[in-house]
């Protein structure tokens, strides 16, 4: 095995412009939806005073803890030292980057007040979990932009095991800081839960590997680079155990709340559904059968061995996060707050009723914006940077491939 | 009560940084209340603790007095629909799922001790003043609405739209996020006046005792003379969601 060799991007093709050109138009539409929201309030999109987070939240949730995940190639190979993954760990270290800034655009273009971001990074109180990941992640802005640099500069490649480190620590906090921003919510039946934060970074993983699968596969093959069956088989094995850990957790939490008598309610209205709203639906097709068991059979299944498969579970693992994402931040505020144990409530406020929301234009466009800010990064800087090996056939990432040629 | 101490302090060094950050040199714990109050002449401390009591046996199904009077007061009208107009006070009926016996009373901020609003906020726009009142700085609201999903009882609304005719004693802006403020106004001012008998209570007390049905009353928590301690000494009150131990500054007593 030899050191990787990292190359530019062409990126003079009619197809890579296209590329840019569709990204563009998702970051355009999300902006006209912005400016829509903003100049007439919140009243347009079809959050309100009970369903404060809505579609837009999903999907920056969903790309903040991806983000997180999408560094994993990177830790893999600077922290826990398998060489195999190492060519790839510029990429991860981007994506990660990039995944995190679409995040956090929605999340700031969807504020009350956009033009105050400036406030929240000044007042900060200590308290606020919300301050606590301001501080985070623009610390992960900062720790992965060093990491990148000490793996691309040949003079600090020496330090990059320890930037690795420290990227992997923090993203582990940060993570955590995401999940705690629900699972601090003691007024909440779905959330304040100690296990949120845990089972949040083991979804990021899954997450973050599926874009990044998709993108890997998806830039070799249109850059006609070699990507050879043992990397292959690397990223499939990793996809399956993240996705089959995320499982797990979902199964402990709901086990936990079904054991708490006090949380029957939220419970009964996941998992069985009222009849009328979608949660139930989106949490056993979304999450659990298209983002979890799907996936699983594709990446085990002996006869799905193929790129295709990969790239189909991984697509469908996006999916089943975002169903995830709906269902522990849309449904969690559907269900009604418990103010009144044992009575049934009703005010001009929505109280005591499963409070309805659907997904309204505006919302949805600026949440793409945010994948297609994030996307844009990553197609962008591949081609200004070297950041994508020349090859990842087995025998420049696999050291055993070599190693067998030799003894053979 | 002795619980919130802590919690003032925290507010306390914070209001402190950022006054001394802005350059001013006026005691901490002023400077937002001067902000949103500018006129009057003493700041507000922690030698009170503005509370409510609700007799729900007191309080009549299908009136609306309080609703209306803080409406007219504060200056909130409905503009886009129920699901996204703001309301400061509400009118909640119960209905026992085991006797069928049905009450109703109003619902409103309950200004906790230890605010989970406050906690929660990123930049101390939620706050809880020296004399026990949670309000927003409307000014260093960024609009995140996460005060909103760590409230316990729905107390707060955003701003989903263009204000037009405000209340000079309440501002309200579009795009952040608002909830009673026991009507600080009145509390302000009674302070400036030292003649107890002519204090005024909020609007919603205020109309309730006007209708007749006298099932609010509002005063000072930590004045041993005042009605609302003496009432709430003799037959006790009960905070709602007091498992959460957030001691909350609006009481309630007949909930059965
Ligand atoms: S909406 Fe305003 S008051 Fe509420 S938490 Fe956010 S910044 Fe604080």
């Amino acid at each position: 095995m030899q050191k990787p060799r990292y190359l530019e991007l062409e990126g003079r093709s009619a197809g890579y412009y296209l590329l840019l050109v569709i990204l563009g138009c998702f970051i355009a539409a999300g902006l006209a939806a912005f400016i829509y929201m903003e100049h007439e309030g919140h009243w347009v999109t079809r959050m309100n005073n009970q369903i404060v987070w809505g579609t837009p939240h999903v999907f920056a949730v969903f790309l903040i803890v991806a983000a997180s995940g999408a560094l994993n190639i990177a830790s893999i190979s600077s922290v826990f030292g398998r060489a195999i993954y190492k060519p790839l760990a510029p990429l991860s270290a981007l994506l990660a980057m990039a995944l995190l800034a679409g995040g956090l655009a929605i999340l700031v273009l969807d504020l009350g007040r956009p033009e105050r971001v400036v406030i929240a990074m000044t007042k900060y109180n200590f308290k606020s979990i919300f301050a606590w990941n301001m501080i985070l992640y623009n610390g992960f802005f900062a720790i992965v932009l060093v990491y990148l640099w000490m793996m691309m500069e040949r003079r600090f490649n020496k330090y990059s095991k320890v930037a690795g480190f420290f990227a992997f620590i923090w993203r582990l906090t940060l993570t955590t800081g995401t999940g705690s921003i629900f699972g601090f919510l003691v007024a909440r039946e779905a959330y304040d839960a100690a296990i949120l934060a845990p089972m949040f970074i083991v979804m990021s993983f899954a997450y973050g590997l599926a874009i990044f699968n998709i993108i890997v596969v998806a830039a070799y093959g249109w850059t006609q680079r070699d990507l050879g069956p043992a990397m292959l088989m690397k990223l499939r094995r990793l996809l399956g155990i993240f996705i089959a850990a995320a499982l797990y957790f979902v199964v402990v939490y709901h086990l936990t709340n079904l054991y708490i008598t006090q949380r029957h309610g939220i419970e009964s209205f996941i998992l069985l559904g009222t009849g009328e709203d979608i949660y139930m639906k989106v949490f056993w097709i979304g999450q659990i059968l298209v983002g979890g068991v799907i996936p699983l059979l594709l990446v085990y299944a002996p006869r799905l061995q193929c790129r295709a498969s990969l790239v189909l579970a991984s697509v469908l693992v996006i999916l089943g996060g975002l169903s995830q994402m709906y269902v522990t931040i849309i449904g969690g505020q559907a269900y009604p707050l418990e103010i009144f144990p044992g009575k049934t409530v009703t005010s001009s406020f929505s109280d005591g009723i499963i409070n309805a929301y659907s997904p309204s234009l505006p919302e949805v466009m600026l949440g793409l914006a945010g994948v297609a800010i994030a996307f844009f990064l990553v197609v962008f800087a591949i081609k200004v940077l070297r950041i994508l090996p020349q090859s990842l056939a087995d025998r420049d990432v696999d050291p055993h491939y070599i190693a067998e040629k030799q003894t053979a | 009560m002795s619980d919130d101490t802590s919690l003032n302090l925290t507010r306390r060094q914070f209001l402190g940084t950022s006054s001394a950050l802005a350059g001013l040199a006026i005691a901490p714990g002023v400077f937002l209340t001067k902000v949103a109050h500018a006129g009057d002449t003493e700041a507000a401390t922690d030698k009170n603790r503005w509370g409510m009591l609700i007799d729900t046996s007191k309080c009549a199904t299908g009136c609306n007095e309080c609703v209306t009077a803080c409406n007219k007061e504060n200056g909130i009208s409905g503009t886009h629909g129920p699901a996204t107009d703001a309301q400061w006070i509400r009118k909640v009926t119960l209905t026992d799922k085991q006797t069928g016996y049905v009450q109703s009373l109003p619902l409103m901020c309950q200004h906790c001790a230890n605010p989970p609003c406050v906690d929660v906020c990123p930049t101390g726009a939620s706050m809880k003043r020296a004399d026990g009142i949670v309000l927003v700085d409307k000014h260093i609201c960024i609009g995140c609405r996460y005060c909103m999903m760590a409230c316990p009882y729905k107390a707060r609304s955003f701003i989903h739209e263009v204000l037009e005719e405000q209340k000079a004693v309440a501002p309200r802006g579009k795009g952040t996020v608002e909830s009673c403020t026991m009507c600080v106004q009145r509390v302000d001012a009674n302070r400036g006046e030292a003649d107890k008998s002519k204090h005024v209570d909020p609007a919603c007390v205020e109309a309730c005792n006007a209708s007749g049905h006298k099932a609010m009353w509002f005063g000072d928590l930590k004045d041993p003379d005042s009605e609302i301690a003496t009432e709430l000494k003799k037959h006790g009150g009960q905070q709602l969601r007091a498992d959460l131990q957030l001691n909350t500054g609006v009481r309630y007593q007949g909930i059965t």
